[in-house]
């Protein structure tokens, strides 16, 4: 038993090797492209397309719409962060297949059922969601990206997200603990 | 030279086969690191995994140091490269939100996708949450817009708002991220590692 725990412990990459790689990838895309990296602007802008082929322009949404289209030009869909997330798919499925993680699965807490945490997966999801766009980036473009840059908007965020999951950790703890 | 396709030295096709590329490296590592795992990202909130805090300062630390580095040897012009915008009001209110949205679905963003990638059905459902709340975010837009757009400071950086240069400010959340992971792996020690 304690055997496989080690095998499994040790499938993972060291946390600080990890960090430095993931650091270089943040780095590269800033190099390149001159931004950083995220996550929840490719979702705005496959919302924004759904909207402009779908919603009339008097909508509430044409404020959301307007909002995006003064910063892109063009297709919403053909934009850095929808290919760069693309990638990301494609980046954890490759990681995935070589460490033999590719399974089907509801991953829980063996005290909670996967009904319970399907429904809470899909809460969480919807205010990470909705708080993404208030905060103008989640924590890959606002926290991580704003960060490397210094920007004092992403390091208030970062503190916010965190210091918000600490304080409703205790809240939280039967579903993961 | 850099950001390269700032200043046009690579076309805008070839920034987004590159945004590609560099996606797949980003999930990559994720997934490599056990982002793909709620349960280990849900870690940190409880003390018995803390590879989120660990990945994510180093990442943050490694990033900053390469583009001050890069800027010193004169590789890329910092003033090209785009610093997040400061709303006050709305990057602590979303903060909050987003905050409950991580302890509640135990993914973030990127990792959720990252996790939908191996297979991983709550992490699918967490990404079809994602998309509602950016629908409601946008179809409400006229409700939130005055709380969205209020206190803009427009892009200060941390370093000038405490009146610090950018390298002691960089030193000091090396301190700072040191200190962290100091106890960090004491918590691991001290609450029980969860099998999974």
């Amino acid at each position: 038993m304690n055997e496989t725990k080690v095998i499994k412990k040790t499938k993972y990459l060291n946390p600080y090797v990890g960090g430095v790689l993931l650091g270089l990838v943040l780095l590269a895309a800033n190099f390149v492209a001159g931004r950083g990296l995220g996550a929840s602007g490719a979702i705005k802008s496959a919302v924004v397309s759904a909207y402009t082929a779908v919603a009339p322009v008097t909508s509430e949404a044409s404020g959301f719409v307007r909002e995006f289209r003064e910063s892109h030009q063009g297709n919403p869909l053909k934009t850095w962060l929808v290919f760069e997330m693309l990638g990301v798919i494609v980046g954890g499925f490759i990681s995935g297949a070589i460490a033999g993680r590719l399974k089907l699965k509801v991953e829980h807490f063996p005290g909670i059922t996967s009904r319970k945490r399907l429904i809470l997966a899909f809460g969480g999801g919807i205010l990470f969601g909705f708080g993404s766009q208030i905060g103008r980036g989640c924590t890959s473009g606002s926290a991580l990206s704003g960060m490397a840059v210094l920007s004092l908007g992403g390091f208030i965020t970062m503190m916010a997200i965190f210091g918000t999951a600490f304080a409703f950790a205790y809240l939280f703890r039967k579903n993961w603990i | 030279m850099g950001p390269l396709a700032v200043n046009e030295i690579i076309s805008e096709n070839t920034n987004l086969l590159l945004a590609f590329i560099i996606g797949i490296g980003f999930g990559f590592v994720l997934e490599q690191s056990g982002f793909s795992s709620s349960r280990k990202l849900a870690g940190v909130f409880y003390g018995y995994d803390t590879v989120v805090l660990k990945v994510f300062f180093t990442a943050a630390i490694t990033a900053m140091l390469g583009l001050l580095f890069f800027s010193l040897f004169g590789w890329i012009d910092l003033d090209l490269v785009y610093v997040n915008p400061t709303y006050l009001t709305s990057a602590i209110v979303g903060g909050i939100i987003m905050g409950v949205g991580f302890i509640m679905g135990g993914y973030c963003p990127g990792t959720s996708f990252c996790g939908a990638s191996i297979g991983k059905i709550d992490a699918m459902v967490f990404v079809g949450g994602l998309f509602i709340g950016v629908i409601i975010f946008g179809a409400g837009y006229g409700i939130w817009e005055k709380m969205y757009m209020a206190k803009f400071l427009g892009f200060p950086k941390v370093s000038t708002a405490l009146g610090l240069s950018d390298g002691i400010f960089a030193l000091i959340l090396i301190i700072v991220a040191l200190g962290m992971f100091w106890v960090a792996e004491w918590a691991e020690k001290k609450f029980p590692k969860a099998e999974y």
